[in-house]
């Protein structure tokens, strides 16, 4: 094989040349079957700790059982007494929580001290599953117990970072001065990401000192780095494998607990160790998403217009970690007003690590935003659909930063269109017997995202390509799209196209995390098709501009060849290289949309049933539209959870998840998700990557649920600011809004 | 402990600790990984197998429950290149994304399939006496026990529908 031709590209301009759309095989866009999917749907596709080495051991995590202090002694003797046990493990490289994403470096270690409940403190390995957890489960444990164990948030210290802070003119004044406002709490549960597969890793080494460890993980150019920091060696000595991954939702983006804790035992026992994390312990000890405490002040003018936009935020995390849920990722640049003040308060708690849950920031932050928004356009007696047209801004209210594309207006009215917002009624009007029927709307804004990311492309000699990056595909598509890219871009079939992911050997994908693995591994894998059409063309001695590849043949001129006849026995590889650039400061950039929700509210029982659903989208070029299309979707049921059902609920006393199952915290089943309608609005975006795309895994659950919220007040006039809304919370509104005489008996009808 | 189960029609002996649930003698000590471990609870439904025909959670049953009995997992429903209809439905509605719950999903809707033909009612069917219709909302309540947090739940109602209805 010829040396591989490297193309870089930094997005510090914006890439008009739209090669995409000059190339002729026709596969992007198209709602292609995911080529992984035959695989998925006969249980062949095998996921972390399923591909088991000759001879691998099991290992069970053993959970602290105290808020916080020092773990005194382990009962190793009568753990290894007992029949199968091969060892027991701790010490001062476990980690305790996993690494927060991007991270590069290990979180905090060391397994004797204890910061929250249920952190993982030892690992029992035996020779099979059943003696391992036996002896896990009974391992006796002693503890000296901190006395300022923090549990309680509201005596818990609090920080209030300086750059996490935002005071822009004068919002008190504003607010006194304005035609119009309103000032409102509102407050979300904790979440927990709750990925179908549990987190698991299995560990081998080498005589070589190489670490192979098959994970669950989301970004592995930075798990391995996260790994090897951990473990204490070098980046170059860990390689890890995750082909298919079971659902992340952001508890996958940085390395966790089990995968050093098998590491650890595998080297010490020279034998493959497997650590499956009990759904017990995924709620526990792994991540949940922070719960919100958001004041919202936000006042207009006598038109509606806003003069001033106030998000003050309370969340929580452990001591030491630097992430907290930036709740208004999106308040800096959705709507106008001069007059702004954005608040953020960490609280330091002894609970369960807080990370990046599925859209960290704008899920909780836009059901604040867009239920404020809603009630604004009662008081300013607007349409909500109206208020927020009215605000969408010129520029950046905050730096005057142009946009780029933002298609939120004509998303909000072609969904209107199409969900007959025009029939909706005032709150307690439709009534199907018990039932009282509203309509809600909300946008969606989620911020567009890149990374840098390289694939590298290979022709071959029987005229197929292969595309190979560390890149993963947690359900989102990537196998699909990537396949799409470099067949449109080589003028192959699908089926032609092989794509090969989840293996550090590889050139370092962006990794799925922050809805930037299409934008960022697909224009690497663009760019590496464009060398590759290259030297097409010196093979053929013509032009690249007069090249044309399609079904598996390069045509230019006069001139017509097989890839087969191109490649003929030297293959044609090249690496395709993509860093952001300085267009994230030239440009605010966001995909948009427009959520419709319709609900039914029982007046008797408080339930909330959700009737149907309408998105409408627009995040740049859809590459696919039938897995962009289940993004979506999925998101939209994401924000059914959030408004409805998901609590992850912590005791007050020791702060230990009491729901740490799926009987118990409420993930949304099949009968909760109601027919949903999707809709994407054509647009391309040439400043955030080279093919056009932004992020849209996310974009789904930005809103959705304030949708949900709004739809609720408007069915029966009771406006839940304490989500979810849970039957006792709705029917107390419910109770309430009859005994003022706003909403008549459902008896009378 | 010494047992025999029939596994997707071939017979497996095996020698199991008694402690040992279906899904985990499927999935660690045969290779057959298919079935998925979501909870171990009995809450997810990630694991659904059928035995004798009836869909069940293999994490609540103990392997050596099973001896004598004929138990059908995803890989006895069809392979890559010769997939069930189900299976085929599910990839031409996407109806899956990690596909994770995915095989639990399919075992779950076949024979949610013939327990609807058989006439069984569920919680949202309107009586208990005839049979019911099998609309968008039974075939929903009917595969509420199988769990899919990246929510395809509207495809897979698709693709069951799809089935359903070219079966009928």
């Amino acid at each position: 094989m010829s040396e591989t031709i490297i193309r870089k590209m930094q997005m510090d301009e914006p890439d008009e040349r739209r090669v995409l759309d000059l190339t002729s095989q026709g596969l992007i866009g198209r709602p292609v079957t995911r080529p992984d999917g035959p695989a998925k749907v006969a249980g062949t596709a095998s996921y972390a700790g399923e591909i088991l080495p000759e001879g691998t051991a099991f290992g069970v995590l053993v959970r602290a059982t105290i808020a916080k202090g020092k773990v005194a002694s382990l009962d190793e003797a009568s753990a290894t007494a007992m029949p199968g046990v091969l060892g027991v493990f701790t010490g001062e490289r476990f980690l305790r929580n996993p690494a927060q994403g991007g991270a590069d470096a290990a979180p905090v270690q060391g397994a004797s001290e204890v910061a929250y409940f249920g952190q993982p403190i030892g690992l029992v390995v035996g020779e099979t599953y059943e003696d391992a957890r036996h002896a896990a489960y009974t391992m006796g444990v002693t503890y000296e117990p901190a006395d300022d164990a923090s549990v309680d948030l509201d005596t818990a210290k609090s920080e209030r970072p300086d750059a996490k802070q935002l005071d822009q003119g004068d919002l008190d004044a504003a607010m006194a001065g304005a035609a119009h406002g309103v000032d409102v709490t509102y407050t979300t549960t904790p979440d927990s990401s709750a990925p179908m597969e549990p987190h698991a890793s299995v560990a081998s080494w080498d005589e070589e000192g190489v670490l192979t460890l098959r994970g669950s993980y989301q970004m592995l150019r930075h798990n391995r780095i996260e790994l090897a920091d951990a473990l204490g060696i070098e980046t170059e000595k860990v390689r890890i494998l995750a082909p298919f991954v079971g659902g992340g939702f952001g508890s996958k983006l940085g390395i966790a607990p089990e995968a050093v804790a098998a590491s650890i035992a595998a080297k010490a026992l020279k034998r493959p160790v497997v650590v499956a994390m009990t759904r017990q312990h995924v709620f526990e000890g792994t991540i949940r998403r922070s719960e919100t405490s958001q004041r919202m002040r936000l006042c207009t003018d006598a038109d509606g217009r806003l003069t001033g936009f106030g998000h003050d935020s309370k969340v929580s995390n452990l001591p030491g970690e630097s992430f907290s849920e930036p709740l208004a990722m999106t308040t800096h640049f959705l709507y106008r007003g001069e007059n702004r003040r954005i608040g953020h308060e960490i609280r330091r708690v002894n609970r369960t690590c807080a990370g990046s849950v599925r859209a960290p920031g704008e899920a909780p932050g836009m059901l604040a935003t867009e239920c404020a928004m809603d009630e604004l356009a009662e008081v300013c007696g607007l349409d909500p659909i109206e208020l927020r047209k009215r605000n969408i801004p010129d520029q950046q209210p905050e730096n005057g930063t142009p946009y780029g594309t933002r298609l939120l207006a004509e998303c909000l009215e072609e969904g209107a269109h199409r969900f007959g917002w025009a029939d909706r009624k005032a709150p307690g009007e439709r009534r199907e017997g018990e039932w009282l029927i509203g309509m809600g709307v909300a946008s969606a804004a989620r911020t567009n995202m890149t990374a840098p990311a390289s694939a590298r492309v290979t022709l071959r000699a029987d005229g197929t390509a292969l595309v190979e990056t560390d890149m993963t595909d947690i359900g989102t598509g990537t196998y699909a799209i990537l396949t799409q890219i470099a067949g449109e871009m080589l003028g192959l079939p699908a089926d032609r196209v092989e794509v090969t992911l989840g293996d550090t050997d590889f050139p370092p994908g962006s990794g799925s995390g922050g809805s930037w693995g299409a934008s960022s591994t697909g224009a690497a894998v663009m760019l590496a098709c464009e060398a590759v059409r290259e030297q097409v063309c010196l093979r053929m001695g013509v032009e690249p501009s007069a090249l044309t590849m399609r079904d598996g043949e390069a045509m230019a001129g006069n001139t017509r060849r097989t890839l087969e006849e191109v490649v003929g026995d030297e293959p044609v590889a090249a690496t395709g290289d993509f860093e952001p650039g300085s267009t994230t400061e030239q440009r605010v950039m966001a995909s948009y949309g427009a959520h419709f929700a319709e609900v039914a509210v029982n007046q008797t029982t408080g339930e909330v049933r959700v009737r149907r659903m309408l998105g409408v989208f627009s995040a740049g070029r859809i590459l696919n539209e039938r897995t962009a299309r289940s993004q979506c979707i999925g998101g939209m049921i994401w924000g059914i959870g959030e408004a409805l059902t998901e609590d992850l609920v912590h005791d007050p006393r020791d702060g230990h998840v009491v729901n740490r199952d799926l009987a118990e915290y409420h993930v949304p089943v099949n009968l909760d998700a109601p027919p949903i309608e999707i809709a994407f609005l054509e647009e391309l975006e040439d400043w955030g990557s080279p093919i056009q795309s932004k992020g849209i895994g996310e974009l789904g659950i930005c809103g959705s649920g304030a949708a949900i919220g709004n739809a609720i007040y408007n069915a029966c006039g009771v406006r839940i600011r304490d989500f979810p809304a849970t039957p006792d919370k709705v029917l107390a509104g419910i109770i309430s809004e009859e005994e003022a005489g706003r909403l008549s008996s459902g008896q009378e009808k | 402990m010494k047992t025999t189960l029939s596994i997707n029609g071939s017979g497996h002996d095996l020698d199991l600790d008694p402690r040992v649930t279906l899904l985990d003698a499927l999935r660690q000590h045969l290779g057959l990984t298919g079935s998925k471990k979501g909870c171990d609870h009995g809450q997810c439904g990630a694991c659904t197998v059928l035995v004798d025909g009836r869909r069940v959670n293999a994490c609540l049953t103990l392997a050596v429950m099973c001896e004598g009995r004929e138990v059908t997992t995803i890989e006895g429903l069809g392979a890559p290149g010769a997939l069930s209809s189900m299976q085929k439905a599910f990839v031409e509605h996407d109806g899956y994304q990690c596909g994770y719950c995915t095989p639990g999903q399919i075992c779950s809707a076949t024979a949610m399939l013939e327990e609807a033909k058989q006439g069984w009612p569920s919680y949202v069917s309107d009586d208990l006496e005839s049979r019911p219709a099998l609309t968008r909302e039974e075939i929903s309540e009917r595969m509420s026990g199988n769990l899919c947090r990246c929510a395809a739940y509207p495809n897979i109602v698709d693709a069951i529908e799809d089935v359903a209805g070219s079966e009928r």
